[in-house]
């Protein structure tokens, strides 16, 4: 696992969002086990009270589930992954949509636009 | 909890210079601590006072409520800038005279960290790279099973390799129910394995943070922090 950290902001946010993408995109899969608290503290370098209060948020949205003496796994609701995928999306497009609108679009202008590169992006993977 | 270190109001002078004046702060079990500061920032003499070395001129030091002395350096594992190891040694040597010299050394924990930090018995201390030297110096500190760990400057002028593991090492083998205080003025690179910082400057403490909340509330990352404050 590599993530690029921004020292600026906290490291327990960035891992839980490292975290949540491997699990939308399938690379830690539902029921999965999850390194331990050392082990990764030690991969990534990081202080292992904060890979612990990344572990501990990601419980408290129902991401990960701890089993007593076994160790923590990934949920196997797929209703919570979609929803981390749905907010992850949502992130994206505030993001998206405030940045064409700084550029001076409306929003049908966006739509439009969106629709556009959706088609270009389709028929250049179609073409190649 | 009791705090695993206790500083109350501690001053040192060495002659008419004030190396430290009116420092105070507790750290708890379970944390890693940076204690920041430039080059003659009062770093070193701390961490001398805390380790029984030297006596403070005023104020006082308690490690799990004793006061510094022979009690509390049972329980402190110190590893000093400057190695304690003599050229003459083979690792073996060191490791044995380390077993020898603390009730609390771990021969087990130091075989398992030499080969991870890929130190052999045989090697000869005279013969190590300053990189390596760091590596079995850490080695030495780390395999005791104290209560407070002192690493002064750990990092200081090895190559990025050597650093990188000494840091892994850091995170692998600290113990959770001990405090480890690690002293540097190179920030950027190990910044993301301390839970508080600590920062001196001319012999005064003047912050002592978690870091992630500097990260929080500030909105920056401690290297940034750091060169503000000791900007000149």
């Amino acid at each position: 696992m590599t993530i690029e950290f921004d020292n600026n902001a906290p490291i327990y946010i960035q891992i839980m969002n490292y975290m949540k993408k491997q699990i939308v995109i399938g690379k830690l899969g539902p029921g999965d086990k999850i390194e331990s608290v050392r082990d990764l503290a030690a991969e990534l370098q990081i202080n292992p009270n904060t890979i612990q209060r990344t572990f501990q948020e990601l419980e408290r949205e129902g991401i990960v589930e701890t089993k007593r003496g076994l160790g923590r796994y990934v949920t196997e609701e797929e209703s919570t992954i979609m929803r981390i995928k749905k907010e992850m999306a949502a992130e994206l497009l505030d993001r998206f949509v405030g940045g064409m609108k700084e550029l001076g679009f409306t929003g049908a202008d966006i739509v439009a636009l969106v629709e556009d590169a959706v088609r270009d992006d389709a028929n250049a993977k179609g073409g190649a | 909890m009791e705090p695993v270190l206790e500083v109350a109001q501690v001053g040192k002078r060495y002659g008419s210079k004030e190396a430290l004046r009116d420092v105070s702060f507790k750290a708890g079990a379970g944390k890693i601590i940076g204690l920041l500061g430039s080059n003659g920032s009062g770093k070193t003499t701390l961490m001398k006072l805390v380790a029984g070395i030297a006596a403070p001129s005023s104020g006082e030091i308690r490690i799990c409520g004793e006061p510094v002395g022979r009690q509390s350096r049972a329980m402190t594992s110190f590893m000093p800038d400057k190695p304690m190891t003599e050229p003459w040694m083979r690792v073996k040597d060191a490791i044995a005279f380390s077993a020898d010299f603390f009730a609390d050394f771990d021969r087990a924990k130091a075989k398992e960290m030499l080969s991870f930090m890929g130190l052999s018995d045989r090697d000869r201390v005279s013969s190590l790279s300053k990189g390596m030297n760091e590596r079995l110096q850490l080695t030495l500190a780390l395999s005791r099973n104290a209560r407070l760990y002192l690493l002064d400057e750990p990092i200081g002028g090895v190559d990025p390799v050597a650093r990188e593991k000494i840091l892994d090492a850091i995170v692998q083998y600290y113990s959770e129910d001990s405090c480890l205080i690690v002293s540097t003025h190179l920030v950027t690179d190990i910044e993301r394995i301390f839970d508080e910082v600590i920062f001196v400057k001319d012999g005064r403490l003047v912050l002592h943070e978690e870091v992630e909340q500097i990260r929080m509330t500030r909105g920056r990352s401690v290297v940034d922090l750091f060169k503000e404050v000791y900007a000149e």
